[in-house]
């Protein structure tokens, strides 16, 4: 197929009925707790999208996201911590303006590393640059050793478990097991209220639009036609000219920075972030909403992030105990008996339908010619 | 190695190559040279180090010891891609295409352009590349699939595909692995017309079973057996090498 147009036709209607819901029919029928609520489960999307990307069109699958989604939203939450941490609002702290649990800590000093962070623009830099950084670092020492496949998946999970660590470990600097709580405002700007959220939920949206953009112009260009090439046949493509290390430290890092957004939109809509996002059984939710999506369907991507986590909330409080088993059987269903996910149950059961629908009524004032138009491309 | 020792230019240079995994010398101290459009052929028996020297010759095996030199280039210290690049092409022996994109696509990411990442998300579908791609396909007898997904071809189909792969590369040396295993005989027919034609004003390395095949192209063949060169020559030389007759055509 000669791809012309930006978007197809099914294509185009997944994005207009996701835009509709997002921004109109959603924020006008739920009140400002649930679309909160929505908003807090679309900062996965990013994360899905980015591993659409990623393991989807790029074969890799990384079960170490929620480093990127937690490196993004650190970098949020310590310039937040910050302003929250004024002179004013810590005078009754030992060491009044540096972040209560430092103080907690008997940190005297702001430590270096969160110097930067009083600048906002140096925080919207870094929320890119370091979990970009840090993919390139992994995706390089991983892919240039030709480490893939289960392999890399684990190392991925590792990484994912040592950054948890370091962060609980390292309490003093980065808030512990607690995280970064009690984030207030953004440039003097109260993200608490509800009008707030309610704009923050729009800014998220917007966000996310321009992410699925992003996501699929590299899926349209020859990139994207590399990375489905690469997860065939690696060697094939390695013979073409290729290096095929480079393609996928490219789709690791593109994934990466999708999650860094999705964690920086989780600290503000949140109003805190912990480490209790960044191991091992977030990151492979993650996966699950790319799952259940249908990986290789960026639209999809969204839809696994909001179902899974409206059930996920539903469930959890009905049974707390059963949701984590209910989750894994849900994500091998959906391997075992539909790869592809919802997007491919859609695009198999769903599309056809509608298709021959508006076909036999399309066809009945035109009848034949029609018909013979679209048998001939069929083969 | 002075390079200006050698009497002629070749374009393909082995020397001294010697491969050896877990002590087995599967490419035991091999020497051979390829001219400018010549199209040698490789026979041997099974087990010979037939598919082991393509492999070392295009970087997918690092060699032991030994040097590959291309154009005077030294290749056993590239990477594959790099070797791609300076122009050598490789055809696998089971065929190795991409299903889940066309034939168009197929081709396409073969092109020689864009083949950086950046270089690639820039990439346009121009009308020169449309016109390459068209021009590949029709002589692999598959203008008319040019939008089938390359999983729906026929076996002798996908090899056609790969072998226009490796063309639009436009490759100075060739790398044919078994190119008629497995095909119908009008497609063998059809192959063996469709390598007469792409081997112009190119150096071709083939191994091959079909000794039909290797008679109607080979300029020269090179008896492989055991890692070593048991023989090389001209067709009529090799047959009635004893050495061969015993080891491989007597069978």
């Amino acid at each position: 197929m000669i791809n012309s147009r930006f978007f197809n036709r099914s294509e185009l209607i997944g994005f207009i009925a996701l835009a509709a819901i997002l921004f109109v029919i959603l924020p006008l029928s739920l009140d400002v707790f649930r679309l909160n609520l929505v908003a807090k489960y679309l900062t996965y999307a990013f994360v899905a999208i980015g591993l659409v990307l990623c393991w989807g069109y790029g074969g890799i699958l990384s079960l170490g996201q929620g480093v990127f989604f937690g490196l993004g939203g650190y970098c949020m939450a310590m310039f937040l911590k910050l302003e929250a941490s004024s002179v004013e609002n810590t005078k009754i702290q030992s060491t009044p303006g540096i972040p209560d649990f430092m103080d907690w800590n008997q940190i005297t000093a702001l430590p270096l590393f969160w110097q930067p962070f009083h600048s906002l623009t140096f925080t919207i830099a870094a929320i890119i640059l370091v979990p970009s950084l840090f993919a390139l670092i992994i995706g390089t020492a991983m892919f240039k050793r030709r480490v893939g496949g289960t392999y890399f998946a684990i190392i991925t999970q590792a990484v994912a478990a040592i950054l948890t660590i370091l962060i609980v470990g390292q309490q003093g600097y980065t808030g512990g097991i607690n995280g970064m709580t009690d984030l207030r405002t953004l440039k003097g700007w109260d993200i608490r209220p509800d009008h707030a959220k309610v704009i923050l939920y729009f800014v998220e949206v917007v966000l996310l639009f321009a992410c699925i953009g992003i996501a699929q112009f590299i899926r349209l260009t020859k990139l994207g036609r590399i990375l489905v090439a690469m997860r065939e046949q690696e060697d094939r493509v390695r013979f073409s000219g290729y290096s095929v290390a480079n393609f996928k430290i490219f789709a690791f890092c593109m994934a990466a920075v999708f999650a860094a957004i999705g964690g920086a939109m989780f600290a503000l809509n949140v109003g805190f972030m912990s480490p209790s996002f960044v191991g091992i059984v977030p990151s492979i939710e993650m996966v699950i909403y790319t799952a259940v999506g249908g990986r290789m369907s960026i639209f999809g991507a969204v839809w696994g992030s909001l179902l899974v986590n409206f059930a996920k909330t539903g469930l959890s409080e009905s049974f707390p105990q059963l949701w984590l088993f209910g989750l894994g059987a849900l994500f091998i269903a959906v391997v075992l008996a539909f790869p592809n996910g919802l997007s491919g149950i859609w695009a198999d059961y769903v599309q056809p339908r509608i298709d021959r629908l508006l076909a036999s009524r399309k066809s009945k004032p035109k009848d034949g010619w029609n018909s013979v138009a679209d048998g001939a491309p069929a083969e | 190695m002075l390079i200006g020792h050698q009497p002629k230019p070749f374009l393909l240079a082995v020397e001294g190559l010697t491969v050896s995994f877990d002590g087995f010398k599967a490419v035991n101290n091999l020497s051979f040279y390829v001219e400018e459009n010549e199209i040698r052929v490789i026979i041997g028996p099974n087990g010979a180090g037939k598919t082991t020297v393509l492999d070392l010759i295009c970087g997918k095996t690092k060699a032991t010891s030994g040097s590959i030199q291309f154009r005077g280039k030294e290749l056993t210290k590239l990477k594959e891609n790099q070797i791609v690049q300076t122009g050598v092409g490789r055809k696998f022996q089971t065929p190795s295409v991409f299903e889940d994109l066309t034939v168009f696509e197929n081709l396409e990411i073969s092109y020689p352009r864009g083949r950086t990442v950046f270089g690639s998300l820039a990439f346009q579908r121009d009308a020169a590349v449309k016109e390459r791609v068209e021009e590949v396909a029709e002589m692999i007898f598959l203008k008319d699939r040019l939008d089938t997904y390359a999983d729906q071809l026929s076996h002798g189909q996908k090899q056609w595909l790969e072998i226009g792969m490796l063309l639009i590369q436009d490759p100075e040396l060739l790398m044919l692995d078994e190119p008629v295993a497995g095909m119908s005989v009008s497609e063998r027919a059809k192959t063996a017309e469709l390598l007469n034609r792409i081997i112009k004003d190119r150096s071709v390395l083939v191994i091959e079973h079909d000794m039909k095949f290797v008679e109607d192209i080979a300029h020269k063949v090179t008896v492989l057996h055991q890692g070593q060169i048991l023989s090389e020559g001209t067709m009529e030389k090799v047959k009635n090498d004893p050495k061969v007759i015993e080891v491989y055509l007597g069978h």
